[in-house]
């Protein structure tokens, strides 16, 4: 990591003694202890989110105890005695991300396989940056998008009764994910070295089979972080599912329901919430578990990846 | 005999496969190609003078959308000022003096997971921290500092790896004068990775002026005709903007939707553009040694 191991020790003979020089190393301490103090920041902040989270969120528990929390099917915030329970969010979450997957990782798995193995030099220029474009856009336009433009398209495709559903909030999830998956397992593939490609064709297979059996194969614990850092991407989108999703509060049964996912739950209720209140506290408790899922999702993710740089390496 | 029937049929299963490969690409990129030109073509009919240097009147229905677009550029302002010289010095923390220990490893971490922390959970974050804890209201100010710490794992990873690309001769080369590890890096490092940082930068700032849920959480408001005049005051925005007239304004002219959704685009996109150019000028005269 550091490149001064070997070379940190001269600076030190190199200062000539005397009160300018003094003055100029306390100049240089003073710009280093700020160093390590932004170094540190990352952690703090992510101390700092844990800790409030929990300050914040734990206290529902003295109201409703967890089982009711995490089990419970009604959500009524504003009734008297209120009742919190996050059920229809967590099974709203789950199917959003579900249909996310279903359609991104095919897709974005192919769609890598194609840039990586398959496609011309001047193709991958053209589509390349056109991936990066969809990587830029903000969530609040998918979102828009697939209230204006999608949500008729399903409405219609499935005969339902409002286009707003979990099914159309995942098919623009699958739309959001796509460049990481893309990005990510394209990258995996094209570090799968040439040899292992040579060797497959020397045994007579065709460039497909050779995609199919040793490409894919050799990238796949890269594929799988890909995946995995899709699948983080879904559950923490906000704005799109808020928009999309329908934002109704029973537990959904089917994917082309009505629904509102955990992190469109903290959007819509927060700005009715009173400060240290139970809907607050529970809205927090919320923000708590979408952090911990999220959290181990990347972390798995990190450690795949990790796996994967240095599978080829020598 | 045999072989060749065989041959062909798997010719043939590759030319289905490589249909399907071919196929999954266009369903990525053609609907892209399908929104940006929905978007601008819808959205020019609102385009004019009076759109963008104007206030809104009736809850956005009529007007301009100016208070929008600037509390938008503040917003990028100021999340960039706290972000990029923390995001500078943390990056020379852990490319010039962290050791390989269980400290840098946990920052590293720290940052790795920062990254992946949905935006509605920095969103409760600040409100928690900077605007009820801090006093800071709802303000410009408070949504600033909420959005410096989501970009916070992007400037420092972007800082991070430029300074990492720059060769070792570079350093020893300066330490051989006779310059301290600090005048190194001012003087030698840091320039040298500079295009890599500032490609960064404009990225957090593009990431910045797209984001909603955080500053729907923290305090954007929908209709203010004034422009803010201080950090401390609540501030329109374009995404929070284009949100409610989107999903919450019934009777909203279409054409304006579009509109607002027209000019975001527009921020957010020719920001990634600028990050692209630095980028690739830079590739272009890069250590040719």
């Amino acid at each position: 990591m550091s490149q001064w191991r070997r070379v940190h020790k001269a600076d030190a003979v190199a200062v000539p003694a005397g009160g300018l020089a003094r003055r100029w190393r306390l100049g240089e301490r003073l710009v280093e202890g700020w160093i390590y103090l932004a170094g540190l920041l990352a952690i703090v902040v992510l101390l700092g989110i844990i800790i409030l989270l929990i300050k914040e969120g734990l206290p529902i528990f003295l109201d409703t105890p967890p089982w009711e929390f995490f089990f419970g099917t009604k959500w009524y915030p504003v009734s008297e005695p209120p009742t919190f329970g996050i059920m229809p969010f967590f099974v709203a979450t789950l199917w959003v991300t579900v249909v996310a997957t279903a359609i991104s990782v095919p897709v974005g798995v192919a769609c890598a396989a194609y840039l990586s193995e398959v496609a011309p030099g001047s193709v991958r220029e053209t589509v390349k940056p056109i991936i990066e474009l969809l990587a830029g856009f903000p969530s609040v336009v998918m979102g828009f998008i697939g209230l204006m433009l999608l949500s008729p398209l399903v409405q219609s495709a499935f005969n339902l009764n409002t286009g707003l559903s979990g099914l159309t909030a995942g098919i623009m999830l699958a739309f959001m994910s796509l460049p990481i998956i893309i990005s990510v397992s394209e990258d995996a593939m094209r570090a799968v070295p040439d040899e292992f490609r040579q060797a497959s064709y020397a045994l007579g297979a065709t460039k497909w089979e050779t995609i199919w059996h040793v490409c894919i194969p050799a990238a796949l614990s890269g594929i799988t972080a890909a995946v995995m850092l899709g699948v983080g991407r879904a559950i923490g989108e906000t704005m799109t599912v808020l928009m999309v999703a329908g934002g109704a509060l029973a537990v959904p049964v089917s994917p082309t329901e009505p629904m509102m996912p955990m992190t469109a739950a903290i959007a819509s209720g927060i700005g009715n919430a009173v400060r240290g209140g139970l809907q607050y506290q529970a809205l927090f408790a919320i923000g708590l578990i979408l952090f911990v899922l999220t959290l181990f999702v990347n972390l798995v993710a990190d450690r795949v990846l990790e796996r994967q740089k240095r599978k080829f390496q020598r | 005999m045999t072989t060749r029937i065989g041959a062909t049929s798997r010719q043939i299963s590759q030319q289905v496969a490589f249909g399907f490969l071919i196929a999954a690409t266009a369903v990525v990129v053609i609907p892209v190609i399908i929104i940006i030109i929905q978007i601008v073509v819808t959205g020019a009919g609102a385009i004019s003078w009076d759109f963008l240097s104007q206030a809104p009147s009736q809850a956005g229905k009529a007007g301009g959308i100016l208070p929008a677009i600037l509390g938008t550029f503040y917003l990028m302002l100021g999340t960039i000022i706290v972000a990029l010289p923390v995001g500078v010095l943390a990056g020379v923390y852990l490319s010039e003096y962290a050791h390989d220990n269980w400290l840098t490893r946990t920052v590293n971490m720290a940052i790795v997971n920062l990254a992946g922390v949905p935006s509605i959970v920095y969103g409760l974050f600040g409100l928690g921290v900077f605007v009820l804890m801090f006093h800071l209201g709802m303000s410009l100010l408070s949504a600033s500092l909420t959005l410096a710490c989501q970009a916070l794992a992007m400037t420092v990873t972007t800082s991070r790896e430029a300074i990492l690309a720059v060769p070792r001769g570079y350093r020893e080369g300066s330490l051989a004068v006779g310059a301290t590890r600090w005048q190194t890096i001012r003087h030698v490092v840091l320039p040298q990775a500079m295009p890599g940082i500032i490609t960064g930068a404009v990225l957090a700032m593009s990431r910045a002026a797209g984001e909603t849920a955080p500053i729907l959480v923290v305090g954007a408001a929908f209709f203010l005709p004034a422009l803010p005049g201080s950090p401390f005051d609540q501030f329109m925005a374009l995404p929070y903007h284009l949100y409610t007239v989107a999903a919450h304004v019934p009777g909203m002219p279409r054409t304006t939707i579009w509109g607002v959704a027209l000019v975001l685009l527009a921020v957010v996109l020719s920001f990634n553009v600028i990050a692209t150019i630095i980028r690739l000028r830079s590739r272009k005269r890069r250590y040719s040694t």
